[in-house]
Order: structure tokens, then C-alpha cells, then sequence
């Protein structure tokens, strides 16, 4: 990653020290041009950057995202009959291509999903024969000559409307969500069981894999994440509290419970510790833009596998392996239980993962080098140069290293994005939301 | 609206410093010449004890599964099976059995069945199901020990406990106050599960005892107004096991004995 020089680009939200939890970044998503920049957070609302167009009169502000469209997705629900609480929080986001004027995207929080239309506004119907400007209705009787109304051209304005709302189709909480390469389906997968559902049909759902034991004591293994191939509408992944990845074709049974691939890793017998299956667990699972490989995100270690070949990674990149002996102190105060997530580039050259002390780390997967990156408050002013940072992990510490004793750990960097063909990424750090672009000479 | 939950405070990030900070507290009360050399020798734990603290410290949080608004069956999970891990484990190399076989055995089965409980409980929960009968749970538990201890412990050899002692054991927590906290959180959580109201949440929080999850408290063997829970009998009997390779504790372990002693009696 040398090759490329990250520099700050923006950085949204605010400064204040203390965190309102609802405005904690829960997920973020670039749509697939790259022009428009979703966020969701822990209050149920979602917020859409759109990306400028670049002017010659300021060439060096390359596209900067400004608010487009801010509206409250989910609102907190109560379950009556569980006396549960049904959080707001946005899990995830996923955008559906643009087919016409609209943008629509997917948000879900726990236990519903919402498609929601984006669409600008910039002309007002004007002249109307039954009511006025203030839209009072006119006395019928008082209407002497008919006119046409007009189209006149008005401020631009940016409306969200849910378009559908697809619920009650999980008893468990929703962790992913998939838009298919057909556009006409997608999954939503919770900790049991994946649902297929057609964007135009609410009140109905198919569902795909049931893991749900019929014994609820015999539990021992749930889903953690699940994704579409991005080219072959039939075929979908899904990943496991216990490493393990299976890839299912839908088009040999209604049921997928029989995988048709199963991707695991063979156990270091050296490194087996009573925190070895908590640390196995996959936290996010990503196809690669081009559909051969599958990146999978473990406590301490980022994979990519080939679909091809199921017993073992083909590649296994550290994120930060200096944790591996404070496993216990990271289990006491859950944070071993964090869900990373993980990227690719546009090329699939590069992946990208976060990290804590508002770290994140990016894996060259050709030159095989890599870089860990901070987002934080200090390295902020305008298109400055990201210094790479490094942690020491005993012995001599160097001036500009940082211990690991000092690493911050409430500062996670659990969800980032990268635009899909430029190097421009967007980094989720607690309530803070960075963008980075690459030098520009 | 809810309490995010309170994770006690563990002093298990560093062992080294736990396991002397123990025994130099022990020591300061009296013999100021040996704490010198004491100090000087860095033990580190026992496997055994590590291993116990972690189960202790997993059952904390399978407990604190039930006090949020609805558990993440992920983590849930994952804690489940570290239990179910470090359990078969001491079951096979025969810590388990060594700790039936002693008098107060009972508990530790308890133990292991609570553990199943808990784990059963938040996944039902997450499930909908109405967790039936938890308030007879006792009366039950009585009725059907020998069922209920060969279904939690498939890997454990079936102990056939005195029924009389276990009753014992059940209505120990009642009469005396300080004791049995652990007990007394478990009722709380079933009484949770049934009301499933938020407000018993922070009753949860307001009755449990933080002292008990002091580990230098266990390994000192004094505990502040006696409140020796159920873990905390329990805790000792990873001692005995201690003993043989630390020999540094042995007048902790004494004194742990004796209280241990008291409980069984009483």
C-alpha cells in the first residue's frame, strides 16, 4: 500500500466528547456507482451523502460528499408478546442498482426490512382549478374559466419514502441482508434462518436454510452473516459462529440445508485455547467484485478463500495478532464478542478491515504488504497525508509506536466502505463518519 | 431506557499481578517479614484455577444475558459452549468427579444444571417460548435429580446425592440472608423470565453481590460481611487441586476449607 498515499478527506459528525449513543454509525454503504455515501445508526435513522461534482474552478476538493438526504428509517417497537424491546438500530444497508430517476435502498434493523425510495423533487405543479396556492379547495361555484395547470421549476428537494415494508418474517435478529444479481429477490438472514423475499411481494417470504435445531438446548453453532454471488443469481453464502463458511445452490432444493460447498479451516492444534471458537467465529463474509473468492473476517484474522478450494484459506492476513494473549481480559469485557467487518477494493487487490483505537488496516493481497491507518480528530486537516501507525508489542517501544496496553479499546472501527472503482474510503469511527481519497498529484 | 449491563470488574487481565496482589494482602495484616519474599516470587496460577475463573466468570455472563432487553443468541451461544468446554474437560480429567464426590457436591451439580438452565432459558427467550414452570424449578429439580443430572452432564459420571443433603442445599439460601447469593440471583432471573418486565432488571442489578466476583476476595478467603454465595463454597474447590502445585496458598486454602466446612455443616 505504499504505492498509494491515503490523505483526509472529510470527516462528518460531531466533535463533542461525549457520545450520544443514538448517533453511534451502525452501518455504511457506498451505492454502486459511488456517488451516493449511506449511513445508518443506532437511532434508526439514515443519512445519504451524494457526492459533488467535481468543478475546474476547485479541482482540489475532488467530489466531496455533502448531506443529501437524512430520514428516520426504524423507530424503536415493542414486542408485546416477548415484553421485548425491538431496537431501532440499523444493521445494515444495501443499495439496489439505479433503473430509473429513483434511488432505492434496503435498511433493517433487528427484525424488519424497508425499501426506501429517494427521489428528487425539483419542479411544483402550479394552477390548479380546485384549489389555490395554499391548497384550500375552492368554492366549486366560484370557478369561472378552467386553465391547465403548469410545471414551474422549484428548490430542490429530496424525499424518502418507505415503499414497502417487509416484516414478521423473524423470530431471531436480522444480521445481514443481500440484494440479488436478478434485482427482483433478496435474502435477509437472521441468527437461524435466511428468508428469500421478491421485492414487490410484502406479506410473503421463502425460507431458504433453517439451522434451528429441533431441541433449542442442542444449539451450538448460529448464522452470522449470509451474501449473494454477485454474478449467479442461484448461488449464496453463509458463515458461522464456528468458522465456517457454506456456499448453497438454490437450485437444488427449496430448502438449502445441504451445502453444496463447505469452506473450513483445519484447527492449529498449537494455538487451541478455551477462547479458540469465540475467536473463530466469522463476523462478515464479502464475494469479491469479480465472483471467484469469498473474504472472511474472524476476531483476529481476515481471510480470502477460493471458491474452488474448501479446506483451507488461500490467503490469511493478521489484523492484530497482539491480542492473541489478552484473549481473557478481552473476553471480561466482551469485546471479543465485536463484529469486524471487512472490504474489498473495486480491483478485489486490496481489503480492508478495522481495528480498535479507532485503527484500521488495509492488505495489499499482490504485493503482499500492508498498512494500519488511524481515524481520529488530530490527522484531520484537509488532505493531509495519513501517517501509517504501528503497535509495539514488547520490548522498546519507538517514538512513534504505541503500546498495546494503551490501545483504546472503545475505540472501534467496526463498519467501513470502499467506492467501488476509485480509492475513496468511508470509515465509521463510534459517531464520527471519515472519508479518505487517495493523493492527488 | 435499559441498563446497559455492568460487566463486573475481573482482575483476570493480568494474573501474574492478581495472584501476589492476593497474597500480599493476606500477608499484610500480619507478617510484615515475609512479604518481602513473597512479593518476590511472581506465581502464576494454576491451570485448574484459571480454568474454574473462566467458568465463573462465563456463568456471570450467561446471567447478565438475561438482564438485557433480548440476549444476542450469537454471544449467548458462544459462552454456552465455552461452558459446556471447560465442563467436559474438568469432568474428563477428573476435577469434576473429585468435586462430586465431596459432601457438598450437590452444589456444583447445581451449578452445571444452572448452567444448562440459563442457557436453555435465553435461547427460549429469544424463541418466544414461555419458560415453563421455573418458580417449581426447585420442587422439580428435587423430583427429578438423578434424570436432570445425567441429561446436563452427559459426560459426567451420574452422582447419586443424598436427597435429604440436597434439600438441604435448596433451602439453605432461605433462612440465612448473606448466603446463597448466587442462588438468590437465579430466582431473580427465573422471576424475570417469567415477568420478562423491564423494572426487574435493575432489581437484578441492585441485589447482586459485587464482592463475590472479587477474585483476590476468593483467594484470600475473607469476604466482606461473610457473604459467602454458592460460587463462593464452590470456588474452593478448585483449591484443593491448587494445593498440590502452589503450595504458596496453602494457608488461604486452610482457611477456605474451614468456611467451606461451616457451609456444609450449617
Amino acid at each position: 500500500m505504499q504505492d498509494v498515499l491515503w490523505c483526509f478527506s472529510q470527516v462528518k459528525g460531531t466533535i463533542d466528547i461525549g457520545v450520544t449513543e443514538a448517533d453511534i454509525i451502525s452501518t455504511v454503504e457506498f451505492n454502486h456507482t459511488g456517488e451516493l455515501l449511506a449511513t445508518g445508526d443506532k437511532g434508526g435513522r439514515v443519512v445519504i451523502f451524494q457526492r459533488e461534482q467535481e468543478s475546474k474552478n476547485q479541482p482540489h476538493r475532488r467530489g466531496e460528499y455533502n448531506v443529501y438526504s437524512t430520514f428516520q428509517s426504524h423507530e424503536p417497537e415493542f414486542d408485546y408478546l416477548k415484553s421485548l424491546e425491538i431496537e431501532e438500530k440499523i444493521n445494515k444497508i444495501r443499495w439496489l442498482p439505479q433503473q430509473n430517476a429513483a434511488y432505492f435502498l434496503l435498511s433493517t434493523n433487528d427484525k424488519t426490512v424497508k425499501l426506501w425510495k429517494v427521489s428528487e423533487r425539483d419542479k411544483r405543479p402550479e394552477g390548479y382549478n380546485l384549489k389555490d396556492e395554499d391548497g384550500r379547495l375552492r368554492d366549486p361555484s366560484m370557478i369561472t374559466m378552467l386553465r391547465v395547470p403548469v410545471l414551474r421549476p422549484m428548490d430542490l428537494m429530496v424525499e424518502a419514502t418507505p415503499r414497502r415494508v417487509f416484516a414478521n418474517a423473524h423470530t431471531y435478529h436480522i444480521n445481514s441482508i443481500s440484494v440479488n444479481s436478478d434485482y427482483e429477490t433478496y435474502m435477509s438472514a437472521d441468527d437461524l434462518r435466511i428468508n428469500l423475499w421478491n421485492f414487490e411481494i410484502t406479506n410473503q417470504s421463502f425460507n431458504i436454510v433453517d439451522i434451528k435445531p429441533a431441541n433449542m438446548e442442542e444449539l451450538t453453532e448460529v448464522i452470522t452473516a449470509a451474501e449473494f454471488h454477485p454474478h449467479h443469481c442461484n448461488t449464496f453464502v453463509y458463515s458461522s459462529s464456528k468458522g465456517t463458511i457454506r456456499l448453497c445452490d438454490m437450485r437444488t432444493s427449496a430448502l438449502c440445508d445441504r451445502h453444496a460447498k463447505f469452506f473450513e479451516e483445519p484447527e492449529d492444534p498449537s494455538n487451541r485455547s478455551f477462547f479458540s471458537e469465540i475467536i473463530s467465529s466469522i463476523s462478515d463474509v464479502k464475494f469479491s467484485h469479480s465472483g471467484r473468492y469469498i473474504m472472511t473476517r474472524d476476531y483476529l484474522t481476515v481471510k480470502v478463500w477460493d471458491l474452488n478450494m474448501e479446506n483451507r484459506p488461500i490467503e490469511t492476513y493478521q489484523v492484530h495478532d497482539y491480542l492473541r494473549s489478552k484473549l481473557c481480559s478481552l473476553y471480561e469485557n466482551d469485546c471479543i464478542f465485536d463484529k469486524f467487518e471487512c472490504v474489498w477494493n473495486g480491483s478485489d487487490s486490496v481489503i480492508m478491515t478495522g481495528s480498535y483505537n479507532n485503527f484500521f488496516r488495509m492488505f495489499d493481497r499482490n504485493t503482499k504488504r500492508d498498512v494500519t491507518l488511524e481515524a481520529s480528530r488530530e490527522n484531520s486537516k484537509p488532505r493531509a497525508i495519513l501517517k501509517p501507525r504501528k503497535v509495539c508489542v514488547g520490548g522498546k517501544r519507538r517514538k512513534d509506536e504505541i503500546s498495546v496496553d494503551s490501545l483504546d479499546f472503545s475505540k472501534k472501527i467496526l463498519h467501513t466502505a470502499w467506492h467501488p472503482s476509485e480509492n475513496i474510503i468511508a470509515v465509521a469511527a463510534t459517531n464520527n463518519l471519515y472519508i479518505f481519497q487517495d493523493k492527488v498529484n | 431506557m435499559f441498563l446497559t449491563p455492568v460487566v463486573p470488574h475481573w482482575p483476570f487481565y493480568n494474573l501474574d499481578t492478581m495472584f501476589v496482589r492476593g497474597l500480599k494482602r493476606k500477608c499484610f495484616d500480619g507478617e510484615e517479614d515475609i512479604e518481602g519474599t513473597l512479593a518476590g516470587i511472581k506465581a502464576i496460577p494454576s491451570y485448574n484455577l484459571q480454568r474454574q475463573s473462566l467458568l465463573d466468570m462465563s456463568l456471570v455472563k450467561l446471567q447478565l444475558c438475561h438482564m438485557l432487553v433480548e440476549p444476542n443468541l450469537c454471544r449467548s451461544v458462544l459462552i454456552a459452549n465455552t461452558v459446556r468446554q471447560i465442563q467436559e474437560e474438568m469432568t474428563q480429567d477428573g476435577t469434576w468427579q473429585m468435586i462430586n464426590t465431596q459432601s457438598t457436591g450437590q452444589a456444583s451439580l447445581d451449578r452445571l444444571v444452572s448452567t444448562d438452565i440459563l442457557c436453555r432459558s435465553s435461547r427460549e427467550q429469544a424463541e418466544g417460548k414461555h419458560v415453563p414452570g421455573y418458580t417449581t424449578f426447585n420442587k422439580d429439580f428435587e423430583g427429578d435429580q438423578a434424570q436432570d443430572s445425567s441429561e446436563t452432564m452427559s459426560t459426567a459420571p451420574s452422582v447419586q446425592v443424598p436427597r435429604n443433603l440436597q434439600s438441604n442445599v435448596w433451602e439453605m439460601e432461605n433462612p440465612q440472608e448473606n448466603k446463597g447469593n448466587f442462588q438468590k440471583s437465579l430466582d431473580q432471573i427465573f422471576e424475570t423470565l417469567e415477568n420478562k418486565s423491564p423494572n426487574s432488571v435493575e432489581d437484578l442489578f441492585s441485589e447482586v453481590d459485587n464482592s463475590y466476583y472479587d477474585l483476590d476476595t476468593m483467594l484470600t478467603g475473607m469476604m466482606s460481611n461473610s457473604k459467602m454465595g454458592h460460587c463462593d463454597g464452590l470456588e474452593t474447590f478448585s483449591s484443593p487441586t491448587a494445593t498440590a502445585s502452589n503450595s504458596n496458598c496453602k494457608s488461604d486454602l486452610n482457611e477456605l476449607d474451614h468456611i467451606v466446612e461451616i457451609l456444609v455443616e450449617s
